[in-house]
């Protein structure tokens, strides 16, 4: 009795989907009524503190301008957005799970990279086999010119660890050269895939720009007591004090740093300097503090893109990773608008080879990269400014040497 | 002098893990609940100071006479309506454990849903007390000297309550053996309450004071839970005593391998230490071999 029913119920289930099946199939051949987006990325778990930062304020925001102008341009018509959300956990089998369910059970036509390097070289092999262009915007590793290449689907918009170093170590070079700053360098690094490839890039650009690396170290990620690293720093007594951190140690070594009076001339911070908490927080004394990231501050757009996502969300953007996600998705828009239909194959080559228009400017990927990325910013009368690479548009001079703390 | 710059440093350092730890060393050792929304409430706490003090500007000192109350209040409903039946279903504390393992496992999401609804993913940081003082030539932070005060305070205080006072002696009896503990006439489920809520408390202090100091997010609970747990256990279970011993000699071997050996072997050196107790006095530093 029970097994009968269940056959039946069986039956009836399978007859649904398979009437559902037919009933997408014949709507979507006919005529598109929306663009299905979708996304997985971490609400909850280590990587939430980022993602709700840099990436899904700007998902969020550009759903809304593009709904807003009316939707995606698909021929003589308009589309308008739809999203599909799901939390990763900042676990990468759940965000390769989410993104098989997104493309096969979801059926989306688009789908958005997560947050973090992990993540996004986690599902980088999915979305290749899917066939789903991938806008690893938030990653940042030595490996993507490689990736670029062997995923024709894939394009990263942070630039290497080496290109960041290495324009870290150029401006420096120019700063020696002047004789604003001596040759000793103190540079500490989280242990992490993300600190370990900035720090190894970063030996070898110091030395090249004739640095000596007076105090060199790396901390166990989630350290909660970073003094001991500082007091060791500063008897090295460095010119240059650099740490490729996480924003939780970025704001501790910032805070310590001031209990324990250390001006160096130069205060370079990592991940988080560039975040509006960091400016909350440290007020005045965030003036001359220099740190991964940047934008050009004076540019309208960029005003514009402010004013509108602290419209939006009630928040500002970090300047360093949030302009660039959101070009990303111009960048997608545009090429959906030129290829002029739902081909992913075709959108993702038109993304690599197309000219953008985007808030950060004329937006031209080289082999799949985007090559103007800022690799070192400062805060300068609370506004966190792109210093280098000193040849993209907009560059201003440092501060130097940083004010002493208050 | 280095030996003073490692020594006070490591005490602020320990300090802080022993505040972290208290709570939990009540809730466990005394109340046999493994509490593993325990950081969870400790970061919620951190955010009901961040909130009194960015909104109302009232001092994350002053926001303990509220926040310890209500997290007591808080800590003791949930045990009264929550764990209690599973304390008394329980036939022996492994099976206790492991019915308060699966529910506060759920109480876990509850509590950290409600800190993404309401405050969302990002970090949060502001600045409290955050003025240098020098003490023998090293200096440290007053916030996290602060930290330090309260735990060495409340770790003494705590200790002389449950071994002076006649309500602590019933307390430990329970830890001990809570069917004993019942037919020596003690009201078992009642004391369990107020020793669990009693621990929420100090979660409270504890979240409240480290919201002075660290940067945190409504995802970061577990990493609170980790550590206490470490030092709950390398004290000894149950041994108010000895997770403040722990906290502190962890801070310490902490700074000193950090400025003697290499920041980067910090964490292997926590747990080679967790691991040498364990092997050493399985039962922790100051606790009692099962009779």
């Amino acid at each position: 009795m029970f097994s009968a029913n269940r056959r039946t119920l069986l039956r009836i289930t399978s007859l649904t989907a398979m009437a559902t099946a037919l009933g997408t199939f014949t709507s979507a051949a006919d005529a598109q009524e929306k663009i299905r987006i979708g996304y997985a990325i971490s609400k909850t778990g280590p990587y939430a503190g980022g993602a709700s930062i840099t990436t899904l304020p700007n998902y969020e925001l550009w759903v809304k301008d593009v709904n807003a102008a009316g939707g995606i341009k698909l021929g003589d018509k308009r589309l308008s957005v739809e999203v599909v959300e799901y939390d990763d956990r900042s676990s990468s089998e759940e965000a390769v799970k989410a993104i098989e369910r997104l493309a096969n059970q979801d059926k989306v036509d688009f789908i958005f990279a997560p947050w973090g390097t992990g993540l996004n070289l986690a599902v980088g092999p999915t979305l290749n086999r899917l066939g789903y262009p991938h806008l690893a915007v938030t990653s940042v590793t030595d490996k993507a010119p490689e990736l670029a290449k062997r995923w024709s689907n894939a394009t990263f918009w942070l630039g290497t660890s080496a290109q960041i170093s290495e324009a870290l170590a150029e401006l420096l070079g120019k700063l020696k050269g002047e004789g604003k700053i001596g040759g000793n360098i103190a540079m500490v690094s989280v242990a992490d895939q993300f600190g370990i490839e900035l720090a190894v890039a970063g030996r070898e650009a110091f030395k090249k720009a004739g640095f000596t690396l007076a105090y060199d170290k790396t901390y166990p990620l989630g350290s909660q007591d970073l003094q001991p690293l500082l007091n060791d720093a500063i008897a090295a007594k460095p010119d240059t004090f650099i740490a490729f951190s996480y924003p939780p140690d970025t704001i501790a070594l910032t805070e310590q740093a001031q209990l324990l009076k250390f001006n160096p001339k130069i205060f370079y911070v990592g991940v988080g300097t560039a975040f509006p908490l960091f400016k909350g927080k440290f007020a005045a004394n965030s003036d001359g503090v220099m740190g991964i990231g940047g934008w050009n501050a004076d540019s309208p757009a960029l005003k514009d893109y402010l004013a509108r996502h602290k419209a939006a969300t009630g928040k500002e953007p970090d300047r360093w990773a949030s302009p660039i996600t959101y070009a990303s998705l111009q960048v997608l828009q545009q090429a959906i608008e030129t290829v002029g239909k739902v081909d992913r194959a075709a959108v993702a080559a038109e993304i690599r080879s197309g000219t953008f228009d985007t808030i950060i400017g004329k937006v031209k990927l080289k082999d799949g990269l985007l090559q103007e990325v800022w690799s070192a910013g400062q805060w300068q009368n609370g506004e966190f400014y792109g210093l280098a690479p000193t040849s993209l548009p907009g560059a201003r001079a440092p501060i130097m040497p940083k004010p002493q703390w208050q | 002098m280095l030996l003073f710059d490692i020594v006070l440093p490591g005490l602020v350092l320990g300090g802080m893990y022993a505040l972290i730890a208290l709570g939990l060393t009540l809730q466990y050792g005394v109340a046999r609940v493994m509490n593993l929304s325990y950081g969870e409430s400790l970061v919620a706490a951190a955010f009901g100071a961040l909130s009194l003090y960015t909104g109302l500007g009232l001092s994350p000192l002053a926001a303990l006479l509220l926040a310890v109350p209500f997290a007591f209040l808080l800590n003791w409903l949930l045990y009264r309506f929550l764990l209690e039946r599973l304390m008394r279903r329980g036939k022996d504390r492994s099976a206790q454990e492991i019915d308060s393992i699966l529910v506060t496992f759920g109480v876990l999401f509850v509590i950290q849903g409600i800190m993404l609804v309401a405050f969302g993913g990002q970090y949060y940081s502001y600045s409290y007390l955050s003025i240098a003082v020098v003490v023998l030539g090293s200096t440290l932070a007053v916030n996290r000297l602060v930290a330090l005060l309260f735990a060495a305070g409340i770790g003494i205080a705590v200790y002389i309550a449950l071994t002076r006072t006649r309500m602590g002696t019933a307390a430990r009896a329970i830890a001990v053996d809570a069917n004993a503990a019942r037919l020596v006439g003690i009201d078992v489920s009642s004391l369990s309450a107020l020793v669990f809520a009693c621990g929420g408390g100090l979660v409270a202090v504890g979240g409240v004071l480290i919201s002075m100091f660290l940067t945190f997010n409504a995802s970061m609970g577990v990493v609170f839970t980790m550590k206490a747990l470490v030092v709950v256990i390398m004290g000894g279970v149950g041994n108010v005593m000895g997770a403040l011993v722990a906290g502190l000699i962890l801070g310490i071997v902490e700074t000193a391998v950090a400025r003697l050996v290499d920041p980067g072997l910090t964490l292997a050196a926590t747990y080679a230490l967790f691991l040498a107790v364990l092997l050493i006095r399985p039962t922790g530093l100051f606790g009692r071999a099962p009779s």
